[in-house]
Formats: structure tokens, sequence, C-alpha cells
């Protein structure tokens, strides 16, 4: 009867329901999108390695700008000490130079480090060996190319033994490293690895960006994050260290995407809230174009809540309908994004049930006003109405 | 008196109606009284605004009256709630109406099976009783016919069929002619004269014209929303009535 309804006036409630289609598939693909994204990075997190932990000088906050640091190489010695275990600490610093092969040239990110990366980050390689202690000890000007820099310095040619130039040094190459993606936008790729030690003399520079600690296990990490710091602050009074883990990265990370999901979804929920509107406006005048029916229901024998039941499942039918319509394009949008575009959309059961649900739910709440007129309508006058 | 008035089929005591328009009170009917016994058959006649529509919507319990009293099949209809009201309307009263009042779109089996869907009667059952009406009305034919697809006679006749679907005890018929030619309207009334005849429901009609007014054994003249003629007075209302309810119980 409720569907039969809606036949009638094809037109106008295929207009009604685009409002509510337009309001469902904005949460479904705003919800799908900020949620890929959080998923994205939280893998990238996880996929650096297990049991980090990052000591920077400074404050380290969301938004704050970086600290000067004040790290050297004799401070990582100090951490190695505090650590107890010398192989599971290791350093970085960081510069971004012109990389040369003959005519060909790149700008890539050079990354001074040593040879115990490998223990605590995940970075296999392609061909060639990794960094050595003996590259670090003696400052040999070796480097560990990055996949994407390899590719584009050197082609199809094998690297491994070949000369390239760092900010006019030539260096060699040893290694190259498998293609790993980016993290946080940052192609890891697009690394140039050389012993810190080479790099403080290229830059002319003695101090370091940070340094990463390595736990045995989960349970480590807190203790021996508070050692780090506490030593750290011990040895420089008055000055600032963070130590983050990957848990509170993700752990932050993860509620700033939250927060930026749920902002999107209520922006979406707008455009439902105004899709509702209109449903309650198309009830309001179908009940007024209505009024003889509902007059001579009445003479029949229909009770009031019988006619608001009669016009509340029209409206809830219509946003429904909509919603549904509106989650198979949200879903078939987010799996399209998902598909042809860079950015990750990832499509979660609640998502769809909450815009199923509040669909429904907008259909009761502004039927209910134009349902209750047509309930409360005085026979009389309605059948006499033309 | 009580004896009979729990009799009739419809009593009503000095029924008053004033509609409030701009300020300005209009009284459509100033005192009606009458009885209508069971399986009688009558016809209300008077000037157009006379207030006989007035008395039909209030007679069927469509409207309450400003005052006065009205029974209908014996129970007292202003000690009844909205709900009640909707159930008397659907049980013991049928409607019919100058402009037929169908729903467009919809087959003259589901019209007809309208009144019942408020009484809890299963989809089934509807149908049955639906079809059985639609054949009572000669119109077996067109069951599946929507409205658009109907003359004017073939509507009226679905109406009332919808009218009495539901078994009522009083069919009010508010100028069930006035949109049809002559022919059409002489089959209209031969439906209810048979009707009238065959299962002893009363039949209440107004009309302006004189033939189908010719059909009622009683008529009631309305002006000014007063009585001004009951032939049944005439004729005197004990005999009359004593027939007619005897017929019906
Ligand atoms: N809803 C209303 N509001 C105000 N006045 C009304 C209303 N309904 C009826 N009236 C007035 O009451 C009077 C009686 O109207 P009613 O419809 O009962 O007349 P009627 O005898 O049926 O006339 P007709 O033969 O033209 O159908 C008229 O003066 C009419 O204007
Ligand atoms: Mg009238």
């Amino acid at each position: 009867m409720a569907l039969e309804a809606l036949r009638v006036n094809r037109m106008r409630s295929v207009l009604t329901m685009f409002g509510v289609v337009i309001g469902v598939l904005a949460v479904v693909i705003l919800v799908a999108v900020g949620t890929g994204a959080k998923d994205a990075v939280e893998k990238e997190i996880s996929g650096l390695g297990t049991n980090i932990i990052l000591v920077v000088p400074g404050r380290l906050t969301v938004g704050a700008a970086p600290t000067q640091s004040k790290l050297n190489l004799a401070d990582v010695a100090y951490v190695r000490r505090v650590v107890g275990d010398p192989a599971k600490v290791t350093v970085s610093l960081q510069s971004g130079e012109t990389v040369r092969v003959g005519g060909t040239e790149a700008f890539v990110t050079v990354v001074g480090t040593d040879q115990n990366l490998t223990n605590i980050f995940d970075r296999p390689l392609d061909k060639g060996r990794h960094l050595s202690g003996t590259d670090v000890d003696t400052r040999r000007r070796v480097a560990v190319l990055g996949s994407e820099v390899a590719d584009k310095l050197f082609g199809d040619l094998d690297p491994i033994g070949r000369q390239l130039t760092i900010s006019g040094a030539r260096f060699r190459v040893v290694g190259v490293y498998a293609k790993i993606g980016q993290t946080f936008g940052v192609s890891r790729d697009q690394e140039v690895h050389i012993p810190v030690t080479t790099a403080q003399r290229l830059l002319g520079i003695a101090r370091v960006n940070g340094i990463a600690v390595g736990a045995s296990g989960p349970d480590e990490i807190g203790p021996l994050q508070s050692r780090v710091v506490a030593a750290l602050t011990d040895r420089y009074p008055g000055e600032k260290f963070s130590a983050v883990t990957q848990t509170q990265l993700l752990g932050t990370i993860g509620s700033v995407l939250g927060m930026l999901t749920g902002v999107l979804a209520a922006i979406a929920g707008i455009s439902l809230l105004v899709g509702g509107v209109g449903v309650s406006n198309i009830m309001l005048v179908s009940v007024r174009e209505r009024t003889r029916e509902i007059g001579l229901r009445k003479a029949l024998g229909a009770r009031q809540r019988d006619v608001l039941t009669q016009f509340l499942i029209e409206a809830v039918l219509l946003t429904t309908i909509g919603g549904v319509i509106g989650i198979l394009l949200g879903v078939g949008g987010a799996l399209a994004i998902q598909a042809l575009t860079p950015v990750p959309a990832s499509v979660t059961w609640w998502s769809v049930a909450l815009a199923f649900g509040v669909s429904a739910a907008v259909g009761v709440f502004f039927g209910v006003a134009p349902a209750r007129r047509a309930g409360r309508l005085d026979p009389v006058i309605a059948l006499r109405a033309e | 008196m009580t004896a009979a008035a729990s009799d009739a089929a419809l009593e009503a005591v000095d029924l008053t109606r004033r509609y409030q328009l701009d300020g300005v009170a209009v009284e459509a009917l100033r005192g009606v009284s009458l009885r209508i016994g069971r399986g009688e058959f009558v016809a209300i006649i008077g000037p157009s605004g006379s207030g006989k529509s007035t008395l039909m919507h209030l007679l069927g319990c469509l409207d309450r009256p400003t005052s006065g009293r009205l029974r209908v099949n014996g129970v007292e209809m202003s000690q009844l709630s909205d709900t009640q009201l909707a159930e008397l309307r659907n049980k013991t009263i049928g409607f019919v109406f100058q402009s037929f009042h169908l729903l467009a779109r919809t087959t003259a089996l589901e019209n007809v099976a309208l009144p019942l869907v408020y009484r809890g009667v299963g989809k089934a059952e509807r149908r049955t009783r639906a079809r059985a009406a639609l054949e009572a009305v000669g119109l077996g034919h067109r069951m599946e016919h929507r409205p658009s697809q109907m003359s004017g006679g073939e509507q009226q006749r679905v109406a009332i069929a919808r009218a009495l679907v539901g078994e009522p005890k009083v069919l009010l018929a508010d100028e069930p002619t006035g949109n049809l030619d002559t022919r059409n309207g002489a089959e209209v009334m031969a439906i209810l004269d048979r009707l009238n005849s065959d299962s002893g429901v009363a039949v209440v009609l107004v009309t302006h014209e004189p033939e189908v007014a010719g059909h009622a054994r009683r008529q009631i003249h309305v002006r000014d929303g007063l009585i001004e003629l009951d032939t049944a007075d005439r004729t005197g209302t004990g005999e009359t009535e004593q027939r007619d309810g005897g017929g019906a119980g």
C-alpha cells in the first residue's frame, strides 16, 4: 500500500530520495576514506619493525616545530651503555642531497646510519650487502640505495660496485634495498644509506637527528623508554628528550585520523539531515494532496493511528530505499576510489549499518509531523476538500 | 420508548450543528429529531444549503453535533472515543458519496476490500468477501479494473459494494445518483432497492430528484436546518417502524 503510494508519484519520490541517497553515499564514502587512511598509516607504522623506541631531542607533539638536535655520537655510545645491548641501538642523520651518476641526477634523502639499523627496522635487501661496522668505524664512502634511486640512476645495470657522487664526493654502491613503499607519504625507496660517520664528515656536522632503540619484547618497551629518557635528561640537565614508541605513535595518529573521520561523517550527516527535511516537506505536500483519501479512509473506519502509521511507513520507506541506494552507490564508489586512485578507502560494516539506521531514523523523525497531521484530519473537512 | 429506542437503527434527538466561519456562526442544523427503524428506506430532500449533508455526516458519526443526542444501533455516540467512533463507522455504517470517492490506481476489488483492512480481516478473506460484494452489484467482471477504466455508474456500484462489504446496519448515501445519467442512476437505485428488501439494511439517501425519492417509502423534507415534513408522521410512525423493524429482526 505504501509502496503503491510512492509509485504513484514516482518522479517526486525519486527526487525526494535523492537527498537521502546523497547523504548516505557521503557518509559511507567519507567514512571509508577516513578509515582507509587510518588503516594505511597503521600498516606503515607496523611495517617499520616491532618494539621500536625513537629517541629525539625536545618535546614531541603532533604539530610542534622540530627542535634543533643536541645529540651526537658520544650520546649514542652513552645510550648504548644505558640500554646494555649495543646492537639494539642505531642512529640516524638525514639530509636532502643531490646524487649523480654520469649525466643522471636525483634528489634523495641521504641517511647516515650504522650496522645496527637492520637489528631494529625491517629493511630487506634486494642485492649486495648492508652497511657494516667496519664501514662505520673507518668512515668508508659506501652506500646502500633505495630501490627507486637504484632504478633511476642505473636503470637496467647492476649497481653493485659502481660509483656515484653525493654532493660532490664519490661513493661505491654496496647494496640495494628491496622496495618497501611509503611511510607518512614519504617514499622510503628514495633513500640512500651511508655510514653515519661518513655522513657527518660529508655534511660537516657532529650531531645526529635521532636514536632508535629496539626492545626485546612488548613488556620491555615502557621501562626501557623511561630509562633512556631519564639517562639523557641526567646527562643534559634542563633539556627535554622524548621517546616515542610505535604504539604511542599509532595511538596519536589513530586518534587524529579517527577525529578526522568523525568530522567527515558529521559533515556527511548534515547532508543526510537536509535530505530528511526534504522528506518532511514532500510528506506534508503528500498529506495535503491526499486529504480526500484520508477523509475517505476515516469514513470507512480507519483510526487516527491507522492513518498515522500509513504515512509514517511511507516516509520510512522513502528514506530507507534511498538509504539502500546510497549504501550501494557508496560501497561502489569506495571500491572505485580504492581501485582507481591512490587514496585508500575501506568500507566498514558499522558505517553501512549506521547509514541505514540513520536513514530509517530520519524517515521516522521527519515523517512523524506530516503523519500526525494526516492522522488528525477531520474526516468531514477532508471529504469536502477539493 | 426505551425498548423501541434501542430497536431503532438511528435515533436523533434535537440535533444541532453550528459552524464557526470567520467569527460568524452558521446554524447548519437547528434541532433535528428523527428515528429510523431497522430496514427502513428513507429519502431526505430539501433545497441546497438546507443542511442535508451536515445531517448525514452526523448520522454517519463523521462529525459530532454541537448539541443533541444520537444513538446509532442502540449506542449513544457522545460517549464514544474517536477510536470507538472509527470502529462504529467501520462495522455499523456504510457510506456512499456523490463523487464515488474511490482510490485511483487501485483495483475495484482492493477498493471494496478497504473497510475490511481496518477490521483486521486477513487478505484471503478480504478478497473473497470483496468478490462476493462486487458480484452482488453485478460487477463480477470488473474486479481488476481501476476507477479510471470504469463508467460513472460502475464506479458508484463499486462504492456501494464497498459500503456493504462489512455488512453494516445502515447505508448512508449523499446524492448517490447526483453525478450519474438517468439510466445509470436507475441502475444504482435498483441495487439499493434490492439490498434494502433482501438484506434488510436501512437505507438513508439524500436526493434532489423526485423519481429517486420515490423509491423510498418515507421522505424527510429539510429546510433551513429543520425538518419541515416527515411522511412517517402522516402514515403513523409506529406502524411503519413495527413493520420494517419486524422484517429486519
Ligand atoms: N465546514 C463548514 N464550515 C462552515 N459552514 C459550513 C460547513 N459545512 C457546511 N456549512 C454550511 O452549512 C449549511 C448546510 O450545508 P450542507 O452541506 O449541509 O447543505 P446541503 O443541504 O447538503 O446542500 P447541497 O444540497 O448543496 O449539498 C450551508 O450553509 C453551508 O454553507
Ligand atoms: Mg450536500
